[in-house]
């Protein structure tokens, strides 16, 4: 029985057979089709995921022709400080220079400038600061910019907001106190949503990414949206992007609803109808990545949770595929054996727009 | 960064201003383009075969031909601002930042502004 080295979500390496392997993939692909209501993959997708993971090579890539495009969250920063949790490379270099690395060293197609906290709540104090940066950066690169900031609505709650919070409201059964503070919160976070990518847009940004959206379920999830529709309106040219916190919308209300539709317990399929409606120009959804289990297996559901998002999609989709979401390991230093085989997968079998 | 970014752009990326992936991105960002109606969009413009979009040789002659800018920042040659400039006359859209710069400078006020 011939032997295959199968990465982990855990980041480790561990020895499968190609029995094993092949099991791990159909149970993968039966998961996601069971829980997001699609089809199962071909005997073709199948046997081409399974190649892929079969493969000794350490390195594993599209075919030419294949290559799609690569939209970033949290760029820049990644190079100096990081992001929130101080994952950064350390580089003692500005935004601007950042992006000029991603620009001319990297191949980066796009590039995604943010505050180091990455949320937008924080960044209002300091919006003038961050347009000079913008405006400078913008004339000197290439590639398109736009600036990226998590919705966050848990940075609203108290002590770090005015906010009850509607998590702690739930447990003590509080569950018309949760829903009022919910929409509170909506509110104020719509408007600092639409105050940040306003102020980024006049200084010349291309568009805004909303990193991360859902976060705090369905309540997070209607905010940006809104803030989607009213920035859409405001600048009919805006480039907007949204990522997914994660694979299902959490009914953290459960009664919300865009245009008729209840929020609480989309799947990507259903997430990216709502994103083009409220203007979204590019949708990432995030399919989360079960630790336990082989890269294999968490690709196989990526790939099979992406293919009805793809045939319900009218805008472009560029999954995300980073650290602990679409089948990457959940480490800092991620493998690059792990990431170059899930990135094939996608784009080969998924047929994404990009990543 | 060499497990992530740079796997995602070796492993299935198009290459940024190393080939024409920033102007693929530009397309799709400004009209909504699926990559695959992009890339064509874009390959048209450019006189181009849809491969070529990804090959750095024939990217790298084009890119300097139409003053587009290129990974190497050649003396005389068109950067930054400059380059997307080019771009948008080249792609038939509307940059952002180039109309900024145009209404700071009085070149124009964009319809869309």
């Amino acid at each position: 029985m011939a032997k295959t080295m199968q990465r982990f979500g855990d980041g480790y390496l561990r020895e499968m057979t190609e029995t094993e392997l092949q099991k791990d993939i159909e149970d993968g692909i039966q998961d996601a089709a069971e829980r997001c209501g699609g089809s199962p993959l071909s005997d073709d997708e199948t046997k081409h995921l399974f190649d892929i993971y079969a493969s000794p090579q350490r390195f594993v890539s599209v075919e030419p022709g294949n290559e799609i495009l690569l939209t970033h969250d949290g760029g820049t920063i990644k190079l100096n400080v990081g992001v929130s949790g101080g994952a950064g490379l350390g580089l003692d270099i500005g935004r601007r220079l950042c992006t000029e690395i991603y620009e001319r060293m990297l191949g980066s197609d796009t590039m995604d400038f943010g505050h180091v906290d990455y949320s937008f709540k924080p960044a209002k104090n300091i919006l003038a600061d961050e347009q000079q940066e913008m405006e400078q950066t913008v004339l000197s690169t290439i590639i398109p910019i736009y600036y990226g900031a998590m919705p966050n609505l848990g940075s609203y709650t108290r002590p770090d907001g005015p906010f009850r919070n509607p998590t702690m409201l739930l447990t003590e059964g509080k569950i018309e106190e949760a829903r009022e503070a919910s929409e509170e919160m909506m509110k104020a976070a719509t408007r600092d949503m639409v105050y940040i990518a306003s102020g980024m847009y006049e200084a010349g940004a291309d568009g805004v990414n909303f990193d991360t959206t859902g976060a705090l379920g369905d309540v997070d999830f209607l905010a940006t949206l809104r803030a989607c529709e009213i920035l859409k309106k405001k600048y009919p040219n805006i480039f907007i992007e949204m990522g997914m916190a994660g694979e299902f919308v959490l009914g953290i209300h459960g009664a919300l609803e865009y245009d008729g539709v209840r929020l609480a317990g989309l799947w990507p399929h259903q997430q990216v109808k709502i994103a083009a409606k409220a203007g979204v120009t590019v949708f990432g959804p995030a399919i989360n990545t079960n630790t336990k289990r082989s890269c294999a297996w968490n690709v196989a559901r990526v790939v099979t949770m992406m293919k009805p998002c793809m045939e319900a999609a009218e805008i472009p989709v560029h999954p995300n595929m980073g650290m602990g979401v679409g089948g990457s390991p959940l480490t800092d230093i991620i493998a690059s054996d792990a990431v170059s085989r899930g990135s094939t997968a996608v784009a080969e079998i998924a047929k994404v727009d990009g990543l | 960064m060499l497990g992530m970014c740079i796997t995602h752009s070796i492993a299935s990326g198009m290459g940024g201003v190393r080939t024409a992936g920033d102007l693929v991105a530009r397309i799709q960002m400004a009209r909504g383009m699926k990559t695959k109606d992009a890339k064509k969009y874009v390959a048209d413009k450019l006189k181009i075969s849809v491969p070529e979009l990804t090959d750095s040789t024939v990217m790298t002659v084009v890119r300097e031909e139409l003053g587009l800018g290129c990974v190497a920042q050649l003396p005389g040659h068109p950067k930054g601002m400059e380059a997307k400039f080019n771009i948008a006359k080249l792609l038939d859209i509307e940059i952002n930042s180039v109309n900024k710069f145009k209404q700071k400078t009085g070149m124009f006020t964009p319809a869309s502004a």
